[in-house]
């Protein structure tokens, strides 16, 4: 499971730089968002957690449909299909990696785009706490639909349409934690434990579903 | 007051999309039918031998 | 065969298409017939009721409003039990069931939206309100429209039916999430001015109406149902008697 779970660092670190590429589509798509909404600074820091939030969602869905997509490729798909460990596990394990890879990047660049945002430290701070939290459950939720790709002949964008709805609660918990750290009378800490909550939740369900999926998709 | 014109829009598009499930379903079975009887007029029958529980075949 | 051998006694005994279909035909024009009865009373009733002296005449909207959006839940859970029997049991109906079930869901999802809408209008001002409830019903139709575009995309029916159950079912699970966070998420945002949804209680007047029409709707979207796994029962044996005379018309050669 270790030697798994280090293959799948390498890979994605190494080749073609699908982590690099998430950073830089979540970047982009932050830095865009002043151009639609004007340089406004009080605008910007009041919006800035859901904007930083909305981009590392989007940005997590870009790069989930290559999650099994690789691996059907060059067959390893049906190597762990047949393998003596749970196929649960083994999903659980790819989706730790993929998180890993391409959401900690997410979470560690959000700091900077939260300056661009004119956002202040405790903003700052609450959004990359949540994200630290939330983005594992974008990421094992989207192992479903990844797992759905796999059976599709082209399944990127048909993933991200299905994927999103179920993310709305992800979305919803973690700008409301952001903004109960900076605006006085709402209270931080529950939406934060749901959000908690709701991780672990989809951390069951996901690779389950997952598991399940990419047994029917294969044969 | 002009509250008509919300209630009929209301029920004018109900029964339009309605219409359109009840036309739709109702000339999908028709052509499936036609097809059918096609296949069947060209000669070519469910063969008996073959269970009957063939939905994916 | 004879009439006897077609009875169906257990759930099981529908796996067999054929008697499906000798079910279907018998049951079709039975329940159409039912449903246009139960719309002809329902209509009637919606439009002599009086109107209520809150919402005045645009009461009679909720006469559609509530069945279409009772319906777009219902056939969310039909398809669910559906998905359950596609990877459970393996049903072959099961499977047909879910993917039929899916265009006729979001056509009443849709009916919902549109007349809720248009009550908005003339009651709150607005064609939209981001309210909890239009907010989830909204999120239900984007999540049918999704599984319709995984049924499209597929061209073998039987792995997309399982793939698109697991999906179906995933997201079951998730409604009440959705809806739920749905309902934090208005409490923050929402200003305290807009109109509540939920008006005066329901009198037993309206009640009336809304009984029969619910009835009618239910009974619609079972008669559209049961043709509709009909034609694609009859759409997968035309494909599969299409292939197989081209196989023998290759074998002849």
């Amino acid at each position: 499971m270790t030697a798994l779970l280090l293959r799948d660092l390498k890979l994605s670190v190494r080749a073609g730089g699908g982590a690099l590429i998430g950073v830089l589509f979540f970047m982009t798509v932050v830095a865009v968002i002043p151009f639609g909404v004007g340089p406004d600074l009080n605008l910007l820091s009041r919006i800035g957690p859901a904007i930083v939030w909305i981009g590392a969602l989007l940005a997590v869905l870009l790069g989930l449909d290559r999650l099994f997509q690789a691996e059907r490729d060059d067959g390893s798909l049906d190597l762990m299909l047949m393998h003596e460990n749970p196929l649960v596990l083994t999903v659980l394990v790819k989706c730790l990696a993929h998180w890993l890879a391409t959401c900690l990047p997410l979470v560690i660049a959000s700091p900077l785009l939260g300056l661009f945002m004119n956002m202040s430290e405790a903003a700052i701070g609450a959004v990359m706490l949540t994200l630290l939290v939330g983005s594992p459950a974008l990421t094992f939720i989207g192992a479903a639909g990844a797992a759905v790709a796999v059976a599709l002949p082209r399944g990127g964008l048909l993933v991200s349409i299905l994927v999103l709805p179920l993310a709305i609660p992800v979305l919803i918990f973690g700008v409301s934690a952001s903004y109960a750290a900076v605006e006085d009378p709402a209270p931080f800490l529950p939406p934060f434990l749901i959000l908690i909550a709701i991780t672990l939740f989809f951390a069951v369900i996901g690779p389950l579903a997952a598991a399940v999926a990419l047994r029917h998709a294969s044969d | 007051m002009g509250h008509a014109f919300y209630i009929y829009t209301a029920y004018g598009l109900t029964t339009l999309i309605v219409a359109a499930l009840v036309a739709w379903t109702w000339l999908d079975g028709r052509a499936r039918q036609r097809e059918l009887a096609a296949l069947d007029a060209a000669g070519i029958r469910r063969r008996s031998a073959r269970s009957p529980g063939e939905t994916k075949a | 065969m004879s009439d006897n051998s077609l009875a169906i006694t257990k759930l099981s005994d529908l796996a067999n298409p054929t008697r499906f279909l000798a079910l279907a035909a018998r049951l079709i024009p039975w329940l159409a017939c039912l449903t246009a009865v139960a719309f002809a009373v329902g209509l009637y009733l919606s439009f002599t009721t009086e109107g209520d002296y809150q919402q005045g005449e645009t009461v009679r909207i909720m006469y559609v409003h509530v069945p279409a959006a009772w319906l777009s839940m219902m056939c969310y859970t039909v398809m669910a039990v559906s998905a359950i029997g596609t990877l459970v049991w393996r049903h072959p109906l099961a499977d047909v069931s879910a993917r039929c079930a899916a265009p006729l869901g979001a056509a009443f999802t849709l009916i919902a939206l549109i007349t809720g809408s248009l009550w908005g209008k003339p009651m709150w001002g607005t064609w939209w309100v981001w309210d909890a409830r239009l907010t989830s019903v909204f999120i239900l139709f984007l999540m049918y429209l999704g599984l319709i575009a995984l049924n499209r995309s597929m061209d073998d029916p039987s792995k997309a039916a399982r793939v698109g159950a697991v999906l179906i079912l995933v997201g079951f699970v998730n409604i009440p999430i959705i809806k739920f966070s749905v309902e934090w998420w208005n409490t923050l945002h929402q200003p305290a001015s807009v109109i509540r949804m939920d008006g005066p209680t329901i009198d037993a007047e309206f009640l009336r109406p809304l009984l029969v029409m619910a009835v009618a709707f239910t009974l619609l979207f079972f008669t559209l149902h049961i043709a509709a796994m009909r034609n694609e029962i009859w759409r997968r044996r035309v494909n599969a008697q299409r292939r197989l005379a081209a196989r023998m018309a290759g074998r002849e050669q």
